[in-house]
């Protein structure tokens, strides 16, 4: 095997944060990066799908359907988690499902044979969830003690916890209560992360297998591509289960928020 | 031991609680479709609790490879 031809394997390198062109203001660090393009270009893709299917025509056309369907998805979950009142926080729990579903799949869009067209998932950089994270539990804590003040704090006491108990309990259930906007935040990206690494080290597997020039080189290069299929179409079910657990845990937070256990 | 050979070790041993919480996911979806399979009339209003118990078992494995990530590179 020639060491030459050997590519490196360096899976991080697809989550660099990179400035296209000067900065935006001159003798300031804001740039626009590759991770400001690929949220633009997430959001142009939500607003053409939403108004292709926003003609409200009584018999709907398939993409209508398809519209509505995601919509009645996400404003059942609201209804069947919240109750009424789930109506109201509907339009945030549309937002954070629609968002990461699409910053997710167009994450998985094979557009990097091209080499300047790299796609780079906006959702497998800690800030971007941890932000939609950190909104989602505003909501909460704002809902929480708008709805019921200082009541809000019963959240930590379940009913029916003998007394001798609660110095135990009340702990346990504030800590599971704050660390919440991190576990959302840090599932998401770090599925995306661990999705990301696998699918490219299986492709340098692929490109390092065919280099070699050896029989046993090839075999490796096929096993991987037909591996590597496979755990992409897995990573497409990733994608629509994060973004549903993200969706489904922030109406349940809400409905902790609306109706305190 | 240097601290390269140390690192990878721990890596390593990181990793172990991926393939832990990989037998969690598994046991959440097997118990689910046992209680399914018994009572499928009563399965689909029970697929959100399915996904919470996922999620929560999930979560954990990711922390580790996450610590796994960190080891690696990040110290």
């Amino acid at each position: 095997m020639s060491a030459a031809a050997e590519v490196k394997i360096d899976p991080m390198h697809q989550f660099q944060i990179e400035s296209l062109g000067g900065s935006v203001l001159d003798g300031t660090p804001f740039h626009f990066t590759n991770s400001a393009l690929w949220m633009l270009i997430v959001l142009g893709s939500i607003l053409f799908f939403m108004w292709g299917g926003m003609k409200r025509d009584l018999v709907p056309g398939r993409w209508q359907a398809a519209v509505e369907s995601v919509t009645g998805f996400i404003s059942g979950m609201a209804l069947t988690n919240i109750g009424p009142e789930g109506r109201k926080y509907t339009p945030w729990i549309f937002t954070v499902f629609i968002f990461i579903l699409f910053s997710n799949l167009m994450g998985m869009m094979p557009f990097g044979i091209v080499d300047a067209a790299h796609p780079f998932t906006v959702t497998s950089q800690f800030t971007v969830t941890a932000v939609l994270a950190v909104i989602s539990f505003s909501i909460v804590l704002i809902v929480g003690f708008w709805k019921h003040g200082f009541h809000f704090f019963s959240l930590f006491v379940p009913h029916g916890t003998p007394g001798p108990l609660l110095p135990l309990i009340v702990p346990i259930e504030l800590i599971s209560f704050m660390v919440r906007p991190f576990s959302l935040a840090l599932r998401l990206f770090v599925a995306m992360i661990a999705g990301h690494i696998l699918v490219d080290v299986f492709g340098y597997f692929i490109v390092n297998g065919i280099n070699s020039g050896t029989a046993m080189g090839y075999g490796i290069s096929l096993i991987s591509f037909i591996f590597i299929a496979g755990v992409n179409a897995l990573e497409l079910l990733v994608c629509a289960i994060q973004a549903y657990v993200f969706a489904l845990l922030t109406s349940l937070y809400i409905n902790d928020a609306v109706h305190l256990h | 031991m240097d601290l390269e050979a140390a690192k990878v070790i721990g890596a390593g041993l990181a990793a172990i609680g991926v393939g832990v919480a990989a037998t969690g996911v598994g046991n959440v979806f097997g118990s689910f479709l046992q209680g399914a399979l018994r009572n499928p009339a009563a399965a689909d209003g029970q697929q959100g609790r399915l996904f919470i118990g996922f999620a929560a078992a999930e979560l954990l494995g990711l922390i580790a490879f996450a610590v796994a990530m960190i080891i690696l590179y990040a110290v």
